[in-house]
């Protein structure tokens, strides 16, 4: 044999054993060196969870009446993988569809697309779901349309009808709510992505709703439940091949709510009618809240915001118009906890405890000029004309502003002045702290607003804040302004280097203002019943809460609120007794009289004071009606206010009456408290049973609106053929 | 060439075959065959599992015993073409040869058929399948040993006449399989000629033209446009399966995530989620490989290899130790063809080699491929008997 051919051989054998080589360095790298990355891929590919959403909590009110519940609705779901596994792309499939559901062809399609898709309507229309996820394209849908897709499976392939859960809003006796409650929509990408990689199985999953404001938001993580998961093994084409776990959904708790229906309705209805009572009289208007809070322990007993808007509106996804509609009207902000007014004459409860700390003489005269001049200003009286010396008592119950002004310069000068030292004493901004005004109060609802009190610091605090802007203003001299309007330049200029020189200065001229509940001081309709509360229970700042307690579905007690403390206002003694005898005399010899006439106050007394509040810019003042009673043993507060509305008095006054006349039971000029809209005349004081169905039992005499019980309306849905 | 020359005539053959039943198992490589038995028979654990499902509703042990029954024709072909008399095999291969063409021819008629793009298959009554290429690999390979040994001392290289020839002769299968767009089969026929080339100790202006022409022929047919689109995909989708789209892309891309995530051990036989979710395709036959890496794990597939290199090994042993240039030829061929052929598979199944759809020897399912595997061991078992006869 040649040598040649020998060598040659060697040389192929060579080569071959280099193959061989090559095959196991390979076969090595891939899995033994990145072995764990592709055995993740293998599961991700050949395991689905199929996920059985757990039914959302119900919110009940003080009574067990559901406020939210769950009802069922067959919903058509289109499987987009399934479709593109058609030959024409599922377009026949989706024609089909269209006409059955009686719908266009191109309104599901839309509904299917990804949302940044080419050609994708903007979100909530497009589909920001997971990809493997059936897109729900139709809901409340009737059972003969249902049964027809199920039923013709090869012509809808691809298409399924499941029964799924989706919020329902019972309305009992009317009451709207829809600020407290809140609403639920689609998990965003924020929400999902803040979750990292947690495995629990109470996570949020992309198809997920979530509470998106009010208590549901609130609560969500109690209402939501725990989904049940089946993880199963499938094949290529998406076939089942086994179940390798299961897991059965939990419910969502109850949250039991201290809201009475009934009476909510009252208070809905009372502040509609304080708005359109204002209409009446040519004001604006515009916007509106009411409250009514136990002052014994903080509860919400209703709370409304005007306007409002239907709940419904957002199950199952709002519409672009609806929402264009609610955001146009303002409908979505909660007056009551985002809105924050200057509180006007209301506030003058507040500069009398302030005056009583100060040592002011509360049996004292005092004198009530028509005006109140510091150096060469003029504070007038805004309610009232001149009144001569009077008591403290007849200056609430007229609202005379003089009076508190002179009391506010004097404790302004006692503090220290214009040149006050850092530090210095701020007796009416302290009593506010006291109060705990222009802070969040802590309620279980969120984005709740803070407000503010005007005071020395605060507004120390905001010049240095913008005294850089002041500063370089003064300097440009308003160069814009001043080629339309020289002089009007010369006067910005001059109010900007002054406050850029002593912006910083608490002068008399604003603590006058502030004694006033005006100025700066800005603060939630919900903050001045509470502030009222502490006046009626004797100076104690409770938390106001709206949730009493949290069931489980099965009914059993998983968290019971109690009354939290947040502080209380020191007061020399009597100062709270002398508030609520003088503000009992607001309501029969004062200010708030004209809407109590004919109310029996001596049966049951009201302490009120009402408020007419300036805003800059405003066509007219802000009205105003805080109250609390019976003034002799307080249990409610009531406060009402309407923007753009003129004199409390008059517009939300008779509105504050029929709330009292319903907590009450007032007719024709008694109190039975068999009428009155709470039961038994005074707020639950146990909780609501719920049954092991999961049925909230109703009081006596009402009947239950059909809610579907937790447990059977569980229905599976998520991927799969 | 002398040995050649010692055979006498057909009494003495008879008489020595009388006396030589013993000698003949003494003499056949054990090693060599065993290591293909265990090949086939470890196989059968794989094919079954890959393809239980596959029938649904069916007989899931369909494919296994079809599997079996392959294996029992093809080791029952082996025994046959290792004992064939030297010169017979020679003087049929012309025949043989002509067999081959027509066999190929035939996938041009009305029995051929087309599968996974490939028109390389013949239906024969029963519903059967052959893929004739597989055969024509055989017929190459003596057809090459017949010519380039020809008329000659071993000692001398062959006549460029005789190398034109040899080259001719190979180049009309190879051209029709082509024309079936069996680009795998392809690669392994032209491997198997440029070792045969080379081995014959043809002058290296050969070896290194057909090396050179090869690579040539290649870039001119991509410029071409001769390569279809699908071809380029499958070449290429190995580069980065994970970019492109193609069905070649997901294959490639399933095969490389069964075999990972089979770790050390192995998910164990039927627990692979890959295989038994049928996400890698065909994974009974050319992508067997995948099965064997999910379920058997790093020491399942290194034991497979281990198995095909012993093979090769024990080959590669008897083209060193004939003394013949056409045994030699003949065994350095096959060695060549199983080499690549092994390297093609695989190599596509961990993702380093184009998808081109040539099964595994002796562990694939499918009837042909088998066969000729088990044809490929009998020419080697037949050169070494005759060179210690």
């Amino acid at each position: 044999m040649s040598e040649k051919s020998n060598v040659r051989l060697i040389v192929l054998g060579v080569l071959i054993v280099s193959l061989v080589g090559t095959l196991m360095a390979r076969l090595f790298y891939l899995q033994l060196v990145a072995g764990d990355e592709y055995r993740a891929q293998a599961a991700s590919n050949s395991t689905r969870e199929v996920i059985a959403p757990a039914v959302r909590g119900l919110i009940l009110d003080q009574r067990g009446r559901p406020l939210v519940a769950n009802r069922t609705s067959l919903v058509v779901s289109v499987d987009r993988a399934a479709l593109l596994r058609e030959e024409d792309d599922g377009v026949a499939v989706l024609a089909r569809l269209a006409e059955t559901l009686g719908v266009t062809a191109t309104s599901i399609e839309q509904r299917l697309m990804p949302c940044g898709s080419e050609g994708a309507p903007p979100l909530p229309v497009c589909w920001d779901g997971s990809p493997y996820q059936p897109v729900p394209v139709a809901k409340d849908v009737d059972t003969v349309t249902a049964l027809t897709i199920m039923e013709r499976r090869t012509e809808f392939p691809g298409v399924s009808a499941q029964v799924e859960a989706v919020r329902e809003y019972p309305g009992p006796f009317d009451a709207n709510l829809a600020h407290v409650l809140g609403y639920v929509g689609p998990v965003t990408q924020e929400q999902l992505d803040a979750q990292g990689d947690s495995t629990d199985p109470a996570r949020l999953r992309s198809r997920d709703l979530v509470g998106r404001n009010g208590l549901e938001a609130q609560y969500d993580a109690e209402l939501r439940g725990i989904p049940g998961i089946t993880t199963l093994a499938v094949d290529q084409a998406g076939r089942v091949t086994g179940t390798l776990a299961e897991s059965q959904a939990v419910a969502g708790n109850y949250v039991v709510t201290s809201i009475d229906a009934h009476l909510q309705d009252v208070v809905e209805g009372a502040l509609d009618d304080a708005v359109q009572r204002s209409r009446e009289a040519g004001e604006i208007a515009d916007s509106g809240a009411a409250v009514v809070v136990d002052v014994t322990n903080g509860e919400i007993l209703a709370m409304a915001s005007y306007p409002t808007y239907d709940p419904q509106l957002w199950v199952g996804g709002i519409t672009t118009e609806d929402y264009e509609k609610l955001l146009e009207t303002k409908a979505l902000s909660s007056n009551f906890i985002q809105g924050t007014y200057p509180p006007g004459s209301t506030y003058k409860v507040v500069t009398t405890v302030a005056a009583a700390r100060e040592g002011y003489d509360l049996y004292d005269t005092y004198d009530c000029p028509g005006d109140y001049k510091v150096g060469s200003q003029r504070f007038r009286n805004f309610e009232s004309s001149g009144f001569g010396p009077i008591s403290l008592t007849r200056a609430l119950e007229v609202s005379c502003n003089t009076v508190f002004y002179r009391i506010a310069d004097e404790m302004w000068l006692k503090s220290g002045g214009l040149y006050a030292p850092n530090g210095a004493p701020d007796p009416l901004a302290d009593t506010a702290d006291e109060f705990l005004l222009g802070k969040r109060t802590g309620i279980d609802l969120p984005n709740e607003a803070a407000g503010l009190v005007s005071g020395r610091d605060e507004k120390l605090m905001v010049w240095e804040q913008r005294r850089d802007g002041w500063c370089s203003d003064a300097k440009e001299g308003f160069s814009e302004v001043r080629k339309e309007n020289p002089r009007l330049a010369d006067y910005y200029t001059a109010l900007a280097k002054e406050n850029c020189l002593d912006g910083f200065r608490w002068r008399n001229g604003d603590a006058i203002n502030a004694s006033i509940g005006q100025g700066d001081t800005s603060i939630t309709p919900l903050q001045v019943a509470m502030a009222y509360s502490a006046i009626a229970n004797g100076g104690t700042v409770y938390q106001p809460r709206v949730a009493k307690a949290i069931l489980s579905s099965k009914g059993e007690v998983v968290t019971e609120f109690t009354p939290v403390v947040r502080g209380t206002v020191e007061a020399p003694p009597g100062t709270f007794e002398f508030l609520r005898t003088a503000l009992a005399g607001v309501t029969t010899d004062g200010t708030g009289k004209i809407p109590f006439e004919g109310f029996p106050l001596d049966q049951v007394s009201i302490a009120s004071k009402t408020g007419s509040a300036q805003v800059f810019g405003a066509e007219s003042t802000t009205a105003w009606y805080a109250s609390f009673a019976p003034a002799d043993n307080p249990r409610y507060a009531v406060v009402m206010m309407v923007t753009q509305a003129g004199t409390g008095s008059l517009t939300v006054g008779p509105s504050v009456r029929t709330i009292y006349e319903a907590l009450f039971g007032v007719v024709n000029g008694v109190v039975d408290p068999a009428q009155s809209v709470l039961i038994g005349g005074v707020p639950s004081t146990s909780l609501p049973v719920v049954k092991p169905d999961g049925t909230p039992v109703m009081p006596e005499s009402e009947v239950a609106p059909t809610i579907s019980p937790p447990i059977s309306s569980t229905t599976a849905s998520g991927a799969g053929p | 060439m002398s040995a050649d020359l010692q055979p006498a005539s057909g009494r003495r053959f008879l008489g020595a075959r009388q006396e030589g039943r013993l000698s003949y198992w003494r003499r056949l490589d054990w090693i060599l065959f065993g290591s293909a038995l265990l090949l086939s028979a470890g196989s059968s654990v794989f094919v079954w599992s890959a393809s239980r499902s596959d029938l649904a509703g069916d007989d899931p042990q369909y494919f296994l015993y079809r599997h079996l029954i392959n294996i029992g024709i093809g080791i029952v072909l082996a025994f046959v073409i290792s004992r064939l008399d030297y010169r017979l095999l020679r003087a049929y291969t012309p025949v043989i040869y002509g067999l081959a063409i027509i066999g190929i021819l035939l996938v041009y008629t009305p029995l051929g058929t087309t599968i996974a793009g490939a028109r390389a298959w013949v239906k024969i009554p029963g519903g059967f399948t052959l893929q004739p290429s597989e055969f024509a690999k055989v017929a190459i390979v003596l057809i090459l040993a017949l010519i380039l040994a020809e008329k000659r001392d071993a000692e001398s290289e062959p006549r460029d006449r005789d190398v034109l020839l040899a080259l001719g002769l190979a180049a009309i299968p190879i051209g029709l399989v082509l024309l079936q767009n069996d680009t795998g089969t392809v690669l392994i026929m032209c491997t198997i000629v440029v070792a045969m080339v080379a081995v014959s100790g043809a002058r290296t202006r050969w070896v290194a033209g057909l090396l050179v022409g090869g690579a040539t022929a290649a870039i001119v047919a991509w410029q071409l446009g001769f390569v279809k689109d699908y071809q380029i995909a499958r070449l290429t989708s190995f580069v980065n399966p994970e970019e492109a789209a193609t069905t070649a892309a997901y294959n490639a891309t399933q095969a490389r995530i069964a075999i990972g995530s089979g770790g050390m051990w192995g998910e164990g036989l039927f627990q692979g989620p890959q295989t038994q979710g049928n996400f890698v395709p065909v994974n009974e036959s050319d992508f067997i490989f995948t099965v064997i890496g999910e379920e058997a794990g790093f020491v399942g597939a290194a034991i497979t290899i281990a198995l095909l290199s012993i093979l090769l090994w024990r080959g590669m042993r008897i083209a060193l130790g004939s003394t013949e240039l056409f045994g030699r030829l003949v065994a350095a061929g096959v060695v060549a063809w199983l080499a690549f052929q092994m390297f093609e598979n695989i190599g596509m199944a961990l993702g380093i080699m184009p998808i081109t759809g040539v099964p595994l020897p002796f562990v694939s399912y499918g009837g042909t491929s088998m066969f000729a595997s088990w044809i490929a061991l009998g020419l080697l078992e037949n050169v070494r008997i005759h060179e210690q006869s």
